[in-house]
């Protein structure tokens, strides 16, 4: 080949080892770039009102008057949008108004009994007139034609029976007759059932953005007891609420379109209308939006299966397992290091159980799990069902090869002068050992216990069957000895692939791997410079 | 005389204690050595273990329709073990993890052993740990919630970009390779001509290849963006660390002496490394290449997240397209609801896949330690680097 040529190969060959290493860091910054900038928006963002009430119930944090002037302030601006459903709902949903009538007149004829006419000749034919009463009311309300409505409703209340009536508790239908007939101006009633069920969507959403009517009953779950905490999410839901996503039969491929469907379409022309222009242009004056800086995120509890609040426990359960890990591997490995880099020599036993540890290092996460499961739970019995000991015990295997590894290299590279000096002062091997050649690989050995530290943090497959539960509460030290625990990467699994509501609480799973993530690789960044340090003491 | 004690007492005396300070020793090293041991007693027990639950499996359902039917129903009401998908899902991602880990891997360190001067290499390396830092599930997650559905949206667009950056480079090499070897059988008045328009010829062609390629890769539909592309890719990044660091020392074994002959003989960079200091490496990277495959099948959280965990064997067998699902996952995901059946069929089931797993990884780690002890005898005799990278 032309030396030119073999300059241009050689040229490429470096470029594509560059591009390779490129490549390597971009799908680093790939992997972290969303994590990171994702993450950070479980801590900073912009909270809505309903978080400030949230937390002043559940943590009694904020100042309860000016959360309180604020929450009367939010409630003015919502107020339009509650009046104008129940406007709307009176002549949709018809069933509370056969209820209250049906009331009426049960009270009416308590009534009745109270005074002790009840079975008196009059008094029949006035029951007589008051269910007939309350039948025609009903009837008018279940027509669906207005002009048919008008006129039974009207009819009802021009009626003699209501001069007869007056007085008693019948008289709440007559003013019910009265409202619905000014509902039937406002509102198509041949569409009722039409609207029936955009009006009851258009209610969760409502309830989904603002939390429940003033005047539902209070919800059992947390989260139905609140409106969107989050401006972003407030955000998403409003753009719902304003656009309904629709499925239309599109081009030739057959592949369906989704496309978005101003709402405010389906309800033209009823009292409804003008909430979609509040909503679109009062959100803000509704949720009141500010951005706070919620550093709590790591030391509060899950409030509602970590709907709302933080992610200590996990956290906490990562924490504990982690130490547990070390508490067994750091003096076995540490032990077992000493012993093959100071002690053993090359027999085949020795070459047996550097063997074993290469293979102990390459064993499965997964089938450490299992192991941990069939041996620390099922045969020795640490603890009767799942627990952070047994967690920890098998997580002490897998780190243990790691440990080993990196201590004995730490061992190796103290100088041979250090020992020679130490055992011509008289020192034995043993006490050579203990107080010159650990010492110096102190640094060395510290570096493979906090990488190692970061692994253990980091493990999810060994601790599925043996540690990890997706809820519960932080425990207490003791605790750890007989029960499981949330961990953080466990928790990241099922939050992201099991919980009900996935989309709903992304934040919160990308604050925990962030979270994850910056444990981990601080872990690492001590490590890496422990080690640069070394490094420039062992040059000097 | 002040002291009353003779000499001859006094050496009795320093003697013993040398004695007892013998024996401490021997007790001390004796300790160490039982501690060190129990790393042969945790391989032994998980063998154990995994072994004698797995074993009612066999012995109640046999090994036929394990190892050869595709049908995995372990909680119907007559349970069915076939296995075959699942070693064929973990086989497929592995197989594409390495692919895709293995050439990215060996490139990586070459340039950091042999390109990049020290400096940078120093500031380089972290890099490739901190990719090997990253807890798996962090993977898994990304896998799901971010590459999943990018996949899925412009899965043609990421193909395309994919198959632009593997056969643009190769094309240019072969083509510049080619021309020059070409020109070199014309005649010499001719052959600068010959080579520079062979050249452009050669490039044109190559380039619409590649744009005709690229452009069909861009029109592949993806109609889920969890499946076994995903998982291999993923599965790869994770594997480059363990593959780089592991080659890097195999390469920095070869030492410098072979590499300066090579030089001073006149041969450019990439000849040395290729014809020179990579064969001399070659049964340590092929050590590392087999780690890093190990990485890849052992592991669990993302191919559980992110595989689409659909148990069957894809039509035709390479659409790396569909969902698919391996034995790591089939493990973590079927023993939630086998846990409470402790005995049970569908409990071993899943020792007996792990039991799989594990002789794999056994006999691929006794190949890779054999092979690096290869590169230690070729080479000068120093300890087997951290494989975990």
């Amino acid at each position: 080949m032309r030396l030119s040529t073999r300059k241009i190969l050689d040229q490429t060959f470096t470029g594509i080892g560059g591009l390779a290493t490129a490549l390597l860091i971009i799908s680093l910054l790939i992997v972290l770039g969303p994590i990171i900038v994702r993450g950070m928006g479980a801590i900073v963002f912009r909270e809505t009102i309903e978080r400030r009430v949230l937390f002043l119930e559940h943590f009694g944090r904020g100042n309860s008057e000016t959360v309180e002037a604020e929450r009367q302030r939010a409630l003015r601006a919502r107020q339009p949008i509650y009046d104008a459903i129940k406007e709307f709902e009176a002549g949709i949903i018809v069933k509370p108004l056969e209820e209250a009538a049906k009331q009426s007149y049960r009270e009416f004829k308590e009534e009745l009994r109270e005074k002790g006419v009840y079975g008196s000749e009059g008094s029949e034919k006035l029951i007589e007139t008051a269910k007939s009463v309350r039948d025609d009311f009903i009837a008018a309300v279940r027509l669906e034609d207005n002009e048919e409505a008008r006129q039974l409703t009207q009819a009802l209340i021009e009626s003699p029976h209501r001069e007869l009536l007056a007085g008693t508790a019948m008289d709440g239908v007559f003013r019910m007759a009265g409202d619905y007939l000014k509902t039937i101006e406002t509102v198509d009633l041949s569409r009722r059932s039409a609207y029936t069920a955009s009006l009851l969507e258009l209610k969760d959403l409502i309830r989904q953005l603002l939390g429940p009517f003033p005047d539902d009953p209070r919800p059992i779950l947390v989260r139905d007891q609140y409106g969107e905490t989050r401006w972003d999410r407030a955000r998403l839901v409003a753009h719902e609420l304003l656009y309904k996503e629709t499925y239309a039969e599109a081009d030739s491929s057959g592949m369906r379109q989704g496309i978005e469907v101003p709402r405010v379409e389906q309800f033209r022309g009823t009292p409804v209308e003008p909430i979609f222009g509040m909503v679109e242009s009062n959100l803000g004056e509704m949720m009141l939006p500010r951005l706070t800086f919620y550093w709590r995120f790591i030391t509060d509890d899950s409030i509602d299966a970590h709907f709302f609040g933080g992610i200590w426990p996990s956290v906490l359960g990562t924490l504990y397992l982690a130490l547990f890990a070390m508490l067994f591997a750091i003096p076995l490995g540490v032990a077992a290091a000493v012993y093959l880099a100071e002690y053993a020599r090359g027999t085949p036993l020795i070459r047996i159980i550097r063997s074993c540890i290469d293979t102990l290092a390459a064993v499965p996460s997964i089938v450490f799990g299992l192991f941990g499961l069939a041996f620390f739970i099922n045969v020795i019995g640490v603890s009767d069902s799942k627990s952070v000991l047994a967690g920890g015990l098998t997580l002490a295997l897998l780190i243990l090869p790691i440990i080993i590894r990196a201590s004995e290299e730490a061992i190796h590279a103290v100088p041979s002068a250090y020992r020679e000096a130490s055992l011509a002062l008289g020192a034995s091997k043993g006490k050579c050992v203990l107080s010159v050649v650990l010492p110096a690989a102190l640094p060395g050995i510290l570096t493979g216990v906090i990488i190692s530290l970061g692994r253990a943090a980091g493990e999810t497959a060994p601790i599925i069957f043996t540690a990890a539960v997706s809820v519960g509460l932080p425990l207490r030290a003791w605790e750890t000895l007989s029960k499981p625990s949330p961990v953080l990467p466990w928790t990241i699994y099922n939050l992201a692939t099991e919980h009900q509501l996935v989309d709903q609480i992304r934040h919160v799973q990308y604050g925990m791997v962030l979270t994850l993530v910056v444990i981990v690789l601080l872990l690492n960044a001590t490590a890496i410079l422990l080690r640069a340090r070394i490094a420039g003491r062992l040059r000097s | 005389m002040r002291s009353s004690i003779s000499l001859g007492e006094r050496i009795t005396i320093s003697h013993r204690r040398i004695q007892i300070a013998d024996a401490l020793e021997k007790i001390g090293s004796g300790l160490l050595f039982l501690v060190t041991s129990l790393s042969v007693l945790a391989v032994l027990f998980i063998f154990i273990f995994i072994i004698r639950e797995a074993l009612p499996f066999f012995r109640q359902e046999g090994f036929k329709e394990f190892f050869t039917s595709t049908r995995w129903f372990p909680s119907a009401a007559e349970p069915e073990f076939g296995a075959l998908a699942l070693f064929f899902g973990s086989g497929i991602v592995t197989f594409g993890a390495t692919l895709f880990a293995a050439p990215l891997g060996i490139a990586v360190a070459l340039f950091l052993s042999d390109v990049v001067p020290f400096s940078v290499r120093q500031t380089l390396k972290p890099i490739v740990e901190v990719l090997a830092a990253i807890p798996s599930v962090v993977y898994g997650f990304f896998a799901l919630v971010v590459f999943a559905p990018l996949l899925q949206d412009h899965g043609g667009a990421f193909l395309g970009v994919g198959v632009g950056i593997i056969v643009a480079p190769a094309g240019m090499i072969l083509s510049m390779i080619g021309a020059d070897l070409l020109s070199g059988l014309m005649p010499s008045t001719v052959q600068r001509t010959a080579r520079i328009a062979l050249m452009a010829l050669f490039t044109l062609s190559i380039a619409s290849v590649t744009f005709l390629l690229c452009r069909a890769a861009a029109g592949i539909e993806v109609v889920s963006g969890t499946n076994a592309l995903n998982v291999a890719v993923i599965l790869g990044i994770m594997a480059i660390p363990t593959v780089v660091s592991v080659s890097e020392d195999s390469l920095a074994a070869v030492g410098r002496s072979l590499r300066e002959a090579s030089y001073s003989l006149g041969a450019t960079r990439a000849e040395t490394l290729l014809k020179v200091v990579l064969p001399a490496a070659g049964s340590g990277i092929l050590a590392a290449v087999i780690l890093g495959v190990m990485r890849a099948a052992g592991e669990t959280m993302v191919v559980w997240m992110a595989s689409g965990n659909a148990s069957r064997i894809p039509a035709p067998f390479y659409d790396v397209l569909e969902p698919i699902r391996t034995v790591t996952a089939t493990i973590a995901g079927d023993m939630g609801e086998a846990d409470q059946v402790t005995g049970a069929a569908r409990y071993s089931v899943l020792f007996a896949l792990a039991l799989i797993l594990l002789l794999f990884v056994f006999i691929s780690n006794l190949v890779s330690q054999w092979l690096a002890q290869r590169v230690a005898l070729k080479t000068k005799p120093r300890p087997v680097a951290d494989r975990r990278g």
